[in-house]
């Protein structure tokens, strides 16, 4: 079986970021970049799928510019046989890049797509439900467990309130959540031998696809600061404080 | 043409952020319907129907829809989208799950955690972990938005009861089932709606001393929320957990007990009202956002504090 994984290049999550002069957006300049973490976390899953020989072959896609290339190649270097970069300069939203994948999909023919459940600079948790819905194909989001069989897989959810098992037929989509698994680091062997691996390059414009813009992003502004707040000496002075200033006791 | 809610439930009764979505359907403007579909939960839809401002409830009651699988939802949904002109779900892991599939069966934009809506087009919405706030329009005659719950005041208000209409409609999704639940129990508040919340961190050690956290949250009447490090550390269950990649809650208090105030779990409490921290080190991050802040160990501070509340 072959397993597709699709990882986004996204600001590294320990980097503070900044919102531009101009209000168009954050600040992406000389800034470092990573893989997304959900999307590591898919990756992690689609090897330890096929360490168990329940999957073949794990094909990366990332869809962006060039530099989506070295997150392929970190992709490579952690085990994945094979990456694909639909290489385009547009800004794409969720549901476009839905419909590109959905088209990867069908060239690919995989039996399980994984993603991360939400990508760290959007926060949308969106595409994997969209690409799920164009496809057809049933969905299991915010997987923390994951047990396939070949028919079916048996994924245990991350719900509000505790957790939920479903059961879906293959071919699925599965977002993964953060407690799914710890992803591996890539060794500096590997690292060398990704640079051998298969990186394939599709032109967005060769895909014959016609995407419609949906979402307009008038404006990016910083949110509101909080007012400097207060230090207190005691447990006798905070409570004073919540009663008689904050009157939240 | 009117707004149609996905109402949230548990088969009993209707989930406390309704009204919360609700608030930010009246804000739209035009008719609101509510949308209940489950399994005996007649209840719900009654409950539903005598809130303030609802003109209809759509009640489907089949055996298919007793655990809300996104296939089955998002196509029920989808039979009704053509005559509104809105379609809001709670942004919870139930809304997220479904949202997004409601709006690519329709060709249509999908707007995630809207904390403000300015017009019937225009929306604003938390990115970056809640370090930006996106504003956006979307072009699509049907907008689908997730709505972040806690940026909008309930709808407490009740009405006579409105039309209660039953749907015939069955969507049995084939490709999915559902298997089983394991809820975690609680007598405290829920969470995501609770008015005070005490949430611990790494600096609580162990599963054990946690109960501190416990023990002032009942002293207080409040809901336990814990960060990343906590539940990571096996200290409570995931659900426990506030932040970007955990519950958002917006609460009139927010208690930080040894929670140093990562990015991560900032994104999910700074909207509170008021923040209170307690921790040892004076230089930790969530000093930066706290109304109050009290430098100190937590094992020599919360039991104060507790004492102190118990006497009043």
């Amino acid at each position: 079986m072959k397993i597709l994984v699709a990882v986004k290049r996204v600001i590294d999550p320990y980097v503070k970021i900044r919102v531009k002069s101009d209000n168009t957006g954050v600040e992406t300049q000389n800034i470092k970049m990573a893989m997304n973490p959900f999307d590591e976390i898919a990756v992690e899953e689609a090897l330890r799928l096929r360490e168990k020989n329940w999957a073949t072959e794990v094909v990366i896609v990332s869809i962006g510019t060039d530099s989506s290339q070295e997150i392929l190649r970190h992709g490579l270097a952690l085990g994945a046989d094979r990456a694909i970069l639909v290489r385009t300069s547009d800004s794409l939203e969720s549901l476009n890049i839905a419909k590109i994948l959905k088209k990867v999909v069908e060239d690919e023919k995989p039996s399980l797509v994984l993603m991360g459940k939400q990508a760290i600079d959007g926060d949308n948790n969106q595409t994997p439900q969209m690409l799920s819905a164009l496809l057809n194909w049933p969905q299991a989001t915010y997987a923390s467990k994951l047990e396939a069989s070949s028919e079916h897989l048996e994924v245990t959810r991350e719900i509000d309130g505790g957790l939920e098992t479903i059961n879906v037929q293959l071919p699925a989509i599965v977002s993964t959540d953060l407690r799914l698994n710890e992803p591996r680091y890539a060794s500096l062997p590997n690292i060398m031998k990704a640079k051998r691996k298969p990186l394939d390059v599709i032109e967005l414009d060769s895909m014959g696809l016609a995407l419609k813009k949906h979402i307009e992003v008038i404006q990016v502004t910083a949110p509101a600061a909080r007012s400097a707040g207060k230090r207190v000496g005691s447990v006798d002075e905070l409570i004073n404080e919540l009663q008689n200033q904050a009157k939240v006791l | 043409m009117s707004t149609l809610i996905l109402v949230e439930h548990d088969n009993q009764t209707m989930h406390p952020a309704t009204r919360n979505v609700l608030s930010a359907a009246q804000q739209l403007g035009g008719e609101i319907h509510m949308l209940v579909a489950g399994y005996q939960c007649n209840a719900v839809a009654e409950q539903v129907a005598t809130l303030s401002g609802v003109h209809k409830v759509l009640y489907a009651d089949k055996p298919s829809y007793e655990h809300p699988l996104a296939e089955q939802m998002s196509d029920l949904v989808l039979s009704l989208a053509n005559s509104f002109k809105a379609i809001l779900i709670p942004s919870s892991t139930f809304g997220k799950n479904i949202a997004p599939r409601v709006a690519a069966q329709l060709d249509v934009a999908q707007v995630s955690d809207v904390s403000k809506i300015l017009d019937n087009d225009t929306f604003e919405h938390p990115i970056y972990a809640g370090n930006a706030i996106e504003k956006v329009r979307v072009l699509d005659a049907i907008k689908v938005l997730t709505i972040r719950t806690t940026a909008f005041d309930a709808v407490n208000a009740a009405q006579a009861a409105c039309t209660i209409e039953t749907l015939d409609k069955e969507c049995i999704a084939q490709s999915s089932q559902f298997v089983k639940h394991e809820l975690s129990k609680s007598e405290r508040p829920d969470l995501g709606t609770a008015k005070i919340v005490v949430s611990g961190g790494r600096g609580l050690q162990s599963a054990e001393k946690f109960k501190l956290i416990e023990e002032l949250a009942d002293a207080l009447g409040a809901a336990v929320g814990a960060s990343r490090a906590a539940v990571d550390a096996g200290f409570v269950p995931n659900d426990y957990q506030v932040g970007q990649t955990g519950k958002v809650v917006a609460p009139m208090l927010y208690i930080a007990v040894g929670i140093s105030g990562a990015v991560q779990h900032l994104a999910g409490m700074k909207d509170s009202k008021v923040i209170v921290a307690i921790n040892k080190d004076e230089d930790a991050p969530i000093f930066q956002i706290a109304d109050y802040g009290l430098v100190g160990d937590l094992f020599e501070l919360v039991p104060q504090l507790i004492a102190h509340l118990k006497n009043k």
